[in-house]
């Protein structure tokens, strides 16, 4: 047994929990961890510019591999910058561990430099928080922080920890715990069986049934379930914006993303559906449109991992609490013994109506914006062309805003954690952070940030950290001189009064920026050249590329709900509507 | 209607913020809270009343759970149970008619005269929260000088308990 400092421990403790990496930014109340971190090699930590980027740094990486990511701050302003990142993992159920220093155990409450009470700040966006007292207890919380986050719905806990807890000179006994055990928090896994038997009877016996996942199928890694299942059956499928992936974006019984933005036949589907079969989603309001008006036909099974998603904003007629994936097992099960015939008529009838709707307005039946040509390039094409490129392999993080829902249409992620984004808090300045940790897990892989000229600007520092630690992604500006979503809902509601949301002539030269960092930068300003640029671009294996795209500054998002109207209520073009 | 919830809690740092900050997060009122660690000093039992029909408190209920620190979650009021809440009165009582006519009242409601000066009277109460706002209709026009009410405790009735 080994007696070692609070600092030292917190490192072991971090390796023997399966930690490789942290993502972090140095301060004075975590230079005690800082000395300890230089003092070893097992976990290696990587620096970035501004402690928002650590957090998506080690929140993209989560994503991309499943693992709990871990980030590192200092007190005070290393914590407050860090609750964007927070947030955001929390409101998509990330797992992650942020470690932040505090001010020494005597200092607290005295507002002495540097003093933020961050478990307090971050309360209401973490799965649970620990302000460790005292050395002896790190090793243990560190094992708990880690059970939580990853266990049950994930989320980021934080785990705060004062100066004077990780002083050099007091050493304490190591020990790690074999295993956590907790009174208070025992997440239950399967789903009960007799729910399951009564939404296997009601699946059976559907005539327009729609089956609507979310990122939940994602986060289990459920998506070879779900496909099991959506096959056995033949049901349509629908993911929301953060379930993209979690079932091939092209197959056949795919019909591309529901919500706000999603498309035609999806939402329309949704509308008519007498059964859906939600997995792993919560009926976001992105996705519901009006709640009173939301599927008036239809018989809900919600099946969820967290109680509290389940009759929250859509009440379900048939509730199951467990994971995606025990629940999906579960059903495939009873689906197989059961001696309950489909109705093969009426099913064949809801896919003639699907089949109809595609035809008439959907994404990929037909071009449904004007063809790029010359000068003009639509940002669609650019999604296009990405996926040409890249053949449809690559990792796709985005920002936030027009360019993250073109993401979303266009590229088919046919495998899940393909597709990184802010989905829940909406956070511009997530894609080129969350693309290094995506590329970091992954650096043989293509990692593309497709992104707008307002959302890199809010994290485009990081530009610097990819040059440190050799993180070549590949950055798709889709620059339209503007925030283009805001643009949009100002042209749609607000008579085209563009409030604050162009620049000028203020925007940086991104080419010469780019260049700035010893990255590659490239302007395309004609769509014939594109195809050309964008393979140049991914042949740079070991470059970082900025492509900075100068796209069609016109172009809206569509289909989108009608504001106050059903999931069928949608404008389709600047003209169109249902 | 009044929901009466009862939560047993780990008794640990910041687990109480986390209960109350939960309430103002989601949008849901605390009329009262009363907390206090109990036989066992790991643990803190706590109960809170609020305003909700019962989907709202399926959800309150569902969200406190959710918690780490929280053990035990139960709504008293789906089922028969017992609500005391404690009241400690100070009023004004000067002259000898009105001193015997506080006596009385407390004599009525089985309350305690517990401090006496000249110019006022201390009067401890417990009940539930309709016996107690009955006793400060019936006293309120002796001026009333302070009121410290301890907000509802409450247990189901029978052999039911909630134990870690």
């Amino acid at each position: 047994m080994e007696h070692l400092s609070g600092g030292d421990i917190l490192i072991r403790a971090l390796k023997d929990v399966g930690v490789t990496h942290l993502w972090g930014y140095p301060g004075g109340a975590a230079l005690h961890i800082y000395d300890a971190i230089y003092r070893q090699e097992d976990v290696v930590h990587l620096l970035v510019r501004h402690e928002q980027a650590a957090v998506h740094a080690a929140d993209g990486f989560s994503r991309a591999t499943g693992e709990v990511g871990t980030a590192l701050v200092t007190s005070g302003p290393g914590a407050t910058n860090a609750i964007t990142g927070i947030a955001t993992a929390y409101m998509d159920s990330i797992p992650l561990v942020v470690i932040s220093g505090q001010v020494p155990s005597s200092k607290i409450g005295q507002d002495a430099f540097q003093e933020t009470d961050m478990v307090g700040v971050s309360r209401p966006i973490v799965k649970h928080s620990f302000l460790v007292t005292k050395a002896e207890d790190i090793a243990s919380t560190i094992a708990k922080a880690y059970y939580i986050a990853s266990t049950g719905r994930p989320g980021p806990v934080v785990v705060d920890i004062p100066k004077d807890v990780t002083e050099p000179n007091r050493k304490v006994l190591y020990e790690f715990p074999s295993d956590v055990k907790m009174r208070s928090y025992q997440p239950s896994n399967t789903g009960h069986r007799g729910q399951i038997k009564r939404a296997v009877k009601t699946l059976l016996e559907a005539k327009r049934p729609v089956i609507y996942t979310g990122g939940g199928i994602v986060i289990d890694n459920a998506s070879e379930q779900l496909t099991a299942v959506a096959r056995k059956l033949n049901f349509p499928v629908t993911n929301t914006l953060m379930g993209l992936g979690g079932f091939p974006g092209t197959d056949k019984q795919f019909m591309g993303m529901l919500g706000m933005h999603g498309t035609f036949e999806a939402n329309t589907a949704m509308h008519h559906a007498d059964v859906i079969f939600a997995v792993g989603a919560r009926f976001d309001d992105r996705v519901t449109n009006e709640i009173e008006k939301f599927c008036p036909m239809a018989t809900i099974i919600h099946v969820d991992i967290d109680p509290t998603s389940v009759s929250k904003n859509v009440v379900a007629d048939i509730p199951i609490v467990g994971t995606c994936n025990s629940v999906l097992r579960e059903v495939m099960l009873l689906l197989e013994q059961s001696s309950i015939e489909q109705d093969h008529e009426a099913l064949k009838n809801w896919w003639e109506q699907i089949d109809e709707w595609r035809q008439a307005n959907g994404l990929y039946t037909a071009s449904r914006y004007e063809e790029s040509s010359g000068d003009i390039i639509k940002p669609q094409d650019v999604i296009k062309m990405l996926y040409k490129v890249t053949k449809g392999k690559a990792i796709v993080t985005s920002d936030v805003g027009q360019h993250q829902m073109f993401a979303a249409q266009y590229y088919l992620f046919d495998h899940p954690r393909q597709w990184i984004n802010s989905g829940g808090l909406g956070t511009m300045g997530f894609g080129l952070p969350s693309a290094m940790g995506a590329k970091f897990a992954f650096p043989d892989t293509d990692v593309a940030c497709v992104t707008g000229e307002g959302s890199i600007q809010m994290c485009i520092q990081e530009l610097s950290a990819c040059s440190q630690h050799n993180l070549p992604v590949k950055i798709i500006n889709l620059n339209n001189a503007a925030l283009g979503m805001v643009r949009q809902w100002q042209d749609m509601q607000y008579n085209s009064r563009y409030s604050q949301s162009v620049y000028e002539e203020s925007l940086p030269d991104f080419v010469a920026l780019a260049e700035s960092y010893g990255h590659v930068g490239m302007k395309v300003t004609n769509f014939d050249e594109l195809e050309d640029k964008m393979r140049e671009c991914f042949a740079m294996k070991d470059r970082v590329v900025f492509m900075d795209i100068c796209v069609d500054r016109s172009e809206h998002v569509y289909p989108m709900h009608m504001p106050g109207g059903s999931m069928r209520d949608l404008w389709l073009s600047k003209t169109e509507r249902t | 209607m009044k929901r009466i919830i009862s939560i047993l809690l780990e008794n640990e740092f910041g687990a109480l913020s986390r209960v109350v900050g939960l309430f103002s997060q989601r949008g849901y009122n605390i009329d009262t809270l009363a907390v206090a660690p109990t036989d066992d000093e790991t643990l803190s039992r706590l109960t809170l009343t609020t305003q909700g029909d019962s989907q709202m408190a399926e959800q309150i209920v569902k969200q406190l759970h959710k918690l780490i620190d929280t053990i035990k979650v139960v709504d008293l009021t789906e089922g028969p149970h017992i609500e005391r809440e404690l009241m400690l009165l100070k009023i004004k009582a000067q002259d000898n008619d009105s001193r015997t006519e506080l006596k009385s009242c407390v004599e009525i409601f089985r309350g305690h005269i517990i401090d006496v000066t000249p110019a006022s009277y201390t009067v401890q109460l417990a009940g539930d929260s309709e016996k107690l706002d009955a006793f400060i209709e019936a006293v309120s026009h002796m001026g009333i000088m302070e009121v410290v009410r301890s907000g509802v405790s409450g247990i189901s009735r029978g052999d039911k308990f909630i134990r870690a």
